[in-house]
């Protein structure tokens, strides 16, 4: 059974269609796994065994009847930020404990459709706010690779459920780096499609016009298969883009000669960890010597991505967050009148970082501020766009670091808060823009801990990044899964 | 100093958030630090610039005017901490003397 974590998803199908496995005995194995191995990693908040069982066995009689699919009977471990009809969805929030969702969002729609199997909710920072999973009010994930570390984030539990093999793929949301720099420090591949390429309806809304939903996979091949599943247009969600979805799976083998290969020389700063550096420029060695062309390019505005996003994230959670008030859903503390009561419940329910966020948005979008920071904010964020938009008149896809440093440990950089924001510096840029951006590893630092690579693309490009990532992860074959958590 | 106790109080009451003292002294203190990094956007010229508000322009187009199934009236306060019937219930809004 072991050899299931060095498949990817189109050979597990074929094992499943061929009858090597079954859908039942592939979704035990996961659980087993998980009962087994979470006790250190913490990636699940919940596991929904009956559920997937359930699932399973349904994709199982669908099999023997004919059916096909790219997803048909694969475990997943969902984020607990989607809703999914009458499964308990939190957030990673008190405030939202005991909240049985009413209705699917279209992502868990789309993947019910494919007959997937839901495997059970993993943790994350509470309401998408971090880059550690440290923000969770239940539990702080270990990153697989060394569980004295954290995980990234906010999607670290997905991240590291796939990493130490908890199932065979996960799905992330991303509003400043959550998706790819959680993937990054866990060895993993992590997609932020463009903004609008995957309907957000039904997601748990942080920043709305930065959020975007994507997976986080062992490998290219699975990132491809799962935001070909995904993606497309959802007249549920004003945002999304009515455009069709390639295969995205047809690119993956293909060379890259005469790809241009833009390099911000923003991104290349001090500060970054020499290994980091290191791993990145064989990697960018690596793509010209499969045939692409670098060429250097300029992100002028990138130094003030950091303070524009968080103007701009805060303003528009401290909005979103407003629902949360006792009355309709979630937590309560009764008060002596509804005031009292809604101030006695968000004091309660939320954690220190989502207070956090919650006053600065209050303060940037107050009168007497609002112009000189959110309205300032969104001129700087112009500026940022039209930085990509100079820079794909040269280039084709963008790399750099994901981050600056590989996984830091638990509770390094909690007391520091701006640190922490400082950490997604070469991530952000990208939300603002609104493009696409993936993560996939490209090494190793001295202690083992796994590097990341970005690869930035043009709008609705995913195709060419997904192309670009396989012909690495072709050439570097890294080690995908940590000695400890294989038997 | 950008930020006081004062104003962090008054934000908190704003975004209808009780804190304990020692929240108002920690965030005081953050606040103001995190303020002071976002204060750089000051030294960049944006006369002319137009804000961006999404990131991928998409034209809102109305859809059909048909009549859909939406989730139902029990779904809807299932969830309630407190109801009466279809309806949420919450502590007094208006003084009665």
């Amino acid at each position: 059974m072991e050899k299931i974590l060095t498949m990817n998803i189109v050979e597990m199908r074929e094992l499943l269609k061929t009858g090597g496995i079954s859908s039942v005995e592939l979704t035990q194995f996961y659980l087993d796994r998980a009962k087994k191995y979470d006790r250190s990693v913490q990636a699940y908040l919940r596991l929904t065994e009956e559920i997937a069982m359930e699932m399973a066995a349904d994709a199982d009689r669908r099999i023997r009847a004919g059916e096909d699919g790219p997803l048909l009977g694969i475990p997943f471990g969902i984020k607990d930020i989607f809703c999914a009809k009458g499964l308990e969805t939190t957030c990673a929030s008190r405030m939202l404990e005991g909240f049985i969702a009413p209705y699917d969002s279209t992502i868990i729609k789309k993947l019910k459709e494919e007959h997937f199997v839901h495997l059970g909710r993993v943790n994350m920072d509470e309401f998408a706010m971090g880059s550690s999973t440290e923000n969770s009010s239940f539990q702080t994930t270990r990153n697989p690779w060394d569980t004295d570390r954290i995980p990234g984030g906010s999607s670290g539990g997905s991240a590291a459920a796939v990493a130490a093999g908890l199932c065979a793929a996960s799905l992330g949301t991303d509003t400043g780096g959550s998706i790819r720099q959680p993937a990054g420090l866990c060895g993993m591949v992590g997609m932020k499609p463009t903004y609008g390429r995957v309907s957000r309806y039904g997601l748990v809304a942080f920043a709305s016009s930065l959020d975007q939903i994507g997976p986080i996979a062992r490998n290219v091949t699975d990132t491809a298969v799962v935001l070909g599943a995904i993606a497309g247009y959802d007249p549920m969600d004003s945002t999304s883009i009515p455009q069709p979805v390639p295969d995205y799976t047809s690119f993956l083998g293909r060379d890259i000669k005469g790809m241009r290969i833009g390099i911000p020389k923003e991104y290349f700063i001090e500060g970054t960890e020499p290994d980091v550096k290191e791993s990145v420029e064989a990697a960018i060695e690596l793509f010209e010597k499969q045939g692409a062309t670098l060429v250097d390019i300029s992100l002028p505005h990138t130094e003030y991505a950091v303070a524009t996003y968080y103007i701009i994230c805060t303003a528009e959670a401290s909005s979103n967050l407003a629902r949360y008030d006792g009355v309709k859903y979630g937590m309560r503390v009764e008060g002596k009148d509804i005031i009292d009561m809604y101030k006695k419940t968000r004091m309660n329910g939320f954690g220190k970082e989502v207070k956090r966020r919650i006053i600065l948005g209050t303060y940037v979008l107050s009168s007497g501020y609002y112009e000189a920071y959110y309205g300032k904010a969104g001129k700087v964020r112009t500026l940022i766009r039209k930085d990509f938009e100079h820079a794909f008149e040269k280039c084709d896809i963008i790399v750099t670091p994901v981050s600056p440093t590989t996984a830091f440990k638990i509770g390094e950089k909690v007391e520091d808060p701006l640190q922490m924001y400082l950490s997604d510096i070469f991530t952000i840029p990208v939300n603002l823009a609104g493009l696409p951006g993936m993560s996939v590893p490209c090494g190793f630092d001295g202690a083992g801990l796994p590097v990341g690579l970005q690869i930035i693309g043009k709008p609705l490009d995913e195709a060419r990044m997904l192309q670009a990532a396989f012909v690495l992860e072709s050439e570097k074959r890294l080690k995908t899964i940590p000695y400890r958590f294989i038997d | 100093m950008k930020i006081n106790k004062d104003v962090v109080e008054y934000v908190a009451h704003l975004g209808r958030l009780k804190l304990e003292p020692v929240e108002i002294d920690l965030y005081t203190s953050q606040l103001d630090r995190i303020l002071e990094h976002m204060d750089r956007l000051n030294s960049l010229n944006t006369e002319g610039i137009e804000p961006t508000s999404r990131a991928v322009p998409v034209t809102c187009v109305p859809r059909e005017d048909v009549k859909k199934d939406s989730i139902t009236i029990e779904d809807s306060v299932m969830n309630a901490p407190d109801r009466k019937g279809n309806f949420f219930k919450v502590p007094p809004v208006i003084e009665v003397d």
